[in-house]
């Protein structure tokens, strides 16, 4: 067997977009699970599983705490949509090792995140009821 | 009692690919599965390849899959692991025969990070001094004996082998948290590629793992925000 030596550290300053996007996942992650449990809370106890129809979610966007609705949904929608189209990026990048594969995967990724939240935006700043 | 061991084998000369083969032994419940492999070495099949040196859990040469969790053969006894065992080398790294693994791609890692002390001031005439508090903040990663447990149970380490590595980070942490230590940061660099830290996907199995009881993910853990923090 032949012998080898120590390899000299790469010279690496390190990955600020792989830092800022661990910090993203603590920080969503956190945030989505208050977000989500208050959802939770609202439709099941506020509103109250059997009057949930299409009109209490339309009366909502376009009563007097629309503003709020439609900014806590568009918060919600971006927040895990970016979340979760984050975490296949990190299932891509350990499973899928040919690198032309991996772009195409990538991209195909950011296609439909921004697919999710163009269309989710479009609905939340548009309806009108 | 009576136990049996599936052990997996593998003679590269020979085989084109590993099979299982049985052995029955009969064994105190206060043997250690180390026993039995090397009963079985010495009386039955002189064939049968695996490391083990010091046999105490100190030098962390006999790591291998026992019952699908990476534990020392040495540390194992019967009255917990059960008459039944189920016997592989640790996964993720090439094994070389039986039992025995090529640890060169695990020790690349390793060396990666700088795992020497580091200052380059000129040594005091007594020791370097650090206070009792400073010197917990790094006592659990001392602990570490780099058996592999951790880095060899890790599912992003066996999808990329690029990944440092848990035990590599462990080792990092030993030397980043150390007051008498100057190259922390060289090391904080290493560890933010993206084959660095920020692989760890939180899985928790080299914790789960770890024969020395370090709580690896919790270092790190610690590095990453180490990382945050220099750089924010």
């Amino acid at each position: 067997m032949t012998t080898q030596y120590a390899r000299t550290p790469k010279p690496s300053n390190g990955s600020t977009f792989e830092l800022l996007s661990w910090f993203y996942m603590r920080a969503s992650g956190a945030l989505l699970a208050l977000m989500v449990v208050f959802h939770l809370i609202w439709m099941h106890y506020v509103i109250g599983l059997t009057n949930i129809n299409f009109d209490v979610i339309a009366g909502r966007w376009t009563g007097p705490g629309g503003i709020f609705w439609r900014s806590y949904d568009l918060t919600l929608l971006i927040l895990a949509s970016l979340h979760g189209m984050n975490g296949i990026r990190f299932v891509t990048d350990d499973y899928i090792h040919n690198r032309g594969w991996r772009a195409f995967v990538k991209a195909l990724i950011a296609l439909v995140l921004l697919l999710m939240v163009a269309l989710g935006g479009l609905v939340i700043f548009t309806f009108n009821g | 009692m009576q136990v049996t061991l599936k052990i997996q084998r593998f003679n590269p000369e020979k085989d084109s690919a590993p099979y299982w083969k049985e052995y029955s032994l009969d064994m105190h419940p206060n043997d250690r599965v180390l026993d039995a492999l090397l009963y079985i070495k010495n009386h039955i099949d002189g064939t049968l390849t695996m490391r083990s040196s010091c046999a105490h859990g100190i030098c962390g040469s006999d790591a291998m899959r026992i019952n699908g969790v990476n534990q020392l053969a040495c540390k194992s006894l019967f009255s917990k692991v059960g008459n039944n065992v189920t016997i592989e080398p640790i996964a993720g790294l090439p094994v070389i025969k039986d039992l025995v693994v090529d640890m060169e791609p695990f020790m690349e890692h390793y060396r990666s990070v700088l795992p020497f002390f580091i200052n380059d001031d000129p040594a005091p005439e007594k020791e370097r001094l650090q206070s009792e508090e400073d010197r917990l903040k790094f006592e659990e990663s001392t602990k570490c004996i780099l058996c592999a447990c951790c880095t060899t149970s890790c599912p992003t380490f066996w999808a990329t082998d690029a990944y440092v590595g848990p035990a590599a980070i462990v080792q990092a942490h030993r030397f980043i948290f150390d007051s008498r230590d100057q190259g922390s940061q060289q090391r904080l660099e290493i560890l933010a590629d993206p084959d660095g830290v920020w692989r760890c996907r939180t899985i928790f199995n080299c914790t789960n793992a770890c024969p020395r009881e370090i709580k690896v993910t919790e270092a790190i853990a610690e590095v990453k925000k180490e990382i945050l923090f220099s750089k924010l």
